[in-house]
């Protein structure tokens, strides 16, 4: 990792960049890291950089919350973690998959099948039940053939979608067709399918911005607690800075492609948020 | 300020450009021109009007003979199980064959262009033409018929559920792709369920146009009720053909009405 602090001091980041979290310095768990970049780099076109190297360390069991202005590179930068968009230059290990620009077919398989994503909107599948959308989650797994449809997936899997459903308060929707439940409910669904085979690693992308202030915060403090209790480490994106700072241990500011700022969420200042998002 | 207001308004004819005026032009020149080739003069339409009376005076009444209506009725049957075998099988065959050819879904990549075309020239050979080619390799009778249904199902269906399969939600995929659910997965997890109404509704329509399609199959030996029409008219028996044309428009009026009520209770 490129040595951040001297870069300040030298003068090659402005005054007021925070340094970034070292492995070890601020989480006190004593965890091994479960995500890590090295001068990740994302170019759409080479005009406009997104992500401008980025040197990030997690470790497991983190919350993580990652904010940013609109443009910032958030969203990028959960896609390259997994291999949804091809990076640019640098590197990212992920539970001990080390890629450059792509995983290849194996690594891509590992990685995803220990990981769970959940997206801004809902994305299920609205015309199935909310039971069939959560055993979709075990699609990815070994022999997932049967997890398209809970009318034929393994007993096993229709348990674990359901027990999943409960921790979600929604085991009395499980033969509801999605699209006839709430945007909250929705969301709810899609945290159970993202939980249903306890990954070890839950990206979130901004999951609480298509929902009212209410579901939204049911929504976040059902991840923080789900992830607590199972030990699942989160990384989360949000537009909404109560959100970031209570519900994790640590927030990352992107700013223009770059970590502008990582530190744990209690230190966290207003100004800190204010100055990552003025232009 | 009306002056203001005249320079902001736009023109009545903005975007009709001289060219497309032009074209518009030459396709109703082409239209008036093949009018005067093969379109029915009002002389030689009023000259047809006593051997178009004469026609029916000899087909009413229609053939009601027990014997002829028992006949009618099994190649009818036949011509419902030609329609339906071969709607059925055309729609299971054209699954997959949609699949490969659908835009940034196929695992062909560009290769999915080739199995488009490969549809196109199922759709663009008229089923007459399938009969023809059937007839010639397996024989008289409605295996040959049954052939043509598959064929003629596979070149509507192939097309309609690629694009069905093209259209569905792109958000349920990509969550699926990124926990790592396979191209098999996420075709029967997520396309298949979210293009399920728009298949239902193609394969509704196949089996009405198989049905259309079965009866006049038998005009050149592939089968079904067309075979007696064809012979009703050689022979000229036209009390004959009438009751056969009456039966035809019975069973293509209840085939859609039933569709027309399948469909209806998919909304």
């Amino acid at each position: 990792m490129p040595d951040l602090l001297e870069d300040t001091r030298s003068g090659l980041l402005p005054e007021n960049v925070i340094t970034p979290l070292r492995q070890g310095e601020e989480t006190t768990n004593g965890a091994a890291t479960i995500l890590a970049t090295s001068d990740l780099r994302k170019y759409y076109d080479r005009a406009t950089p997104v992500l401008q190297g980025i040197d990030l360390s997690i470790r497991a069991g983190e919350r993580v919350a990652l904010i940013g202005s609109n443009g910032s590179g958030k969203s990028t930068l959960l896609k390259c973690l997994i291999g949804i968009h091809p990076n640019s230059g640098g590197r990212v290990t992920v539970m001990d998959h080390s890629f450059s620009r792509l995983p290849d077919a194996g690594q891509r398989r590992n990685i995803r099948r220990s990981t769970g994503f959940v997206f801004q909107k809902h994305c299920l599948v609205r015309r199935r039940t909310v039971l069939s959308n959560v055993v979709h989650g075990m699609l990815g797994t070994e022999g997932s053939w049967r997890g398209f449809s809970q009318a034929i997936a393994p007993e096993a899997w229709r348990l674990a979608a359901l027990e999943a459903l409960s921790e979600v308060n929604l085991e009395s929707f499980a033969l509801r067709r999605a699209d006839a439940l709430s945007g909250g409910q929705q969301q709810r669904v899609a945290i159970a399918r993202a939980l249903v085979r306890r990954p070890r690693l839950l990206i979130a992308d901004e999951p609480a911005a298509s929902l009212d202030p209410v579901s939204g915060r049911d929504v976040m403090e059902l991840f923080s607690r789900l992830c607590k209790q199972h030990g699942i480490t989160l990384l989360f994106t949000s537009h909404d800075m109560a959100h970031a700072r209570e519900f994790s241990d640590r927030v990352v500011a992107l700013r223009q492609g770059r970590i502008f700022l990582d530190r744990p969420s209690a230190d966290v200042t207003d100004r800190d948020l204010q100055e990552t998002f003025d232009a | 300020m009306p002056e203001a207001r005249d320079t902001l308004m736009p023109g009545r004819w903005s975007g009709f450009s001289p060219v497309t005026f032009i074209l518009l032009v030459a396709a109703g020149g082409l239209i008036l021109s093949s009018m005067q080739s093969v379109a029915p003069s009002p002389k030689q339409l009023v000259d047809g009007v006593p051997g178009m009376v004469s026609l029916v005076d000899r087909m009413l009444p229609p053939n009601t003979d027990p014997a002829f209506l028992k006949r009618i009725g099994l190649r009818i049957v036949e011509t419902f199980q030609i329609a339906l075998v071969g709607a059925a099988v055309g729609v299971l065959l054209s699954l997959p064959v949609g699949w490969l050819a659908a835009r940034g879904i196929t695992p062909f990549g560009r290769g999915g262009y080739l199995v488009k075309a490969f549809v196109s020239l199922l759709r663009t050979v008229p089923d007459l033409v399938w009969a023809l080619l059937f007839v010639a390799t397996v024989g008289l009778g409605a295996v040959a018929g049954t052939m043509t249904i598959i064929v003629d199902t596979v070149g509507f269906c192939g097309r309609f559920f690629a694009e069905a399969m093209e259209d569905s939600d792109k958000e349920p995929q990509e969550a699926l792709s990124a926990i790592g659910a396979s191209r098999m997965s996420i075709l029967f997890g997520a396309i298949l369920p979210d293009a399920a109404p728009s298949l239902i509704n193609t394969s509704l329509f196949a089996l009405e146009k198989a049905v259309r399609s079965s009866v006049v199959l038998g005009l050149v030996g592939a089968g079904g009720i067309g075979q007696e029409l064809k012979v009703a008219f050689d022979l000229f028996q036209y009390k004959n053909a009438s009751m056969i044309i009456l039966a035809i428009f019975v069973i293509v009026l209840v085939m859609e009405y039933v569709t027309d009520r399948l469909r209806a209770s998919l909304q």
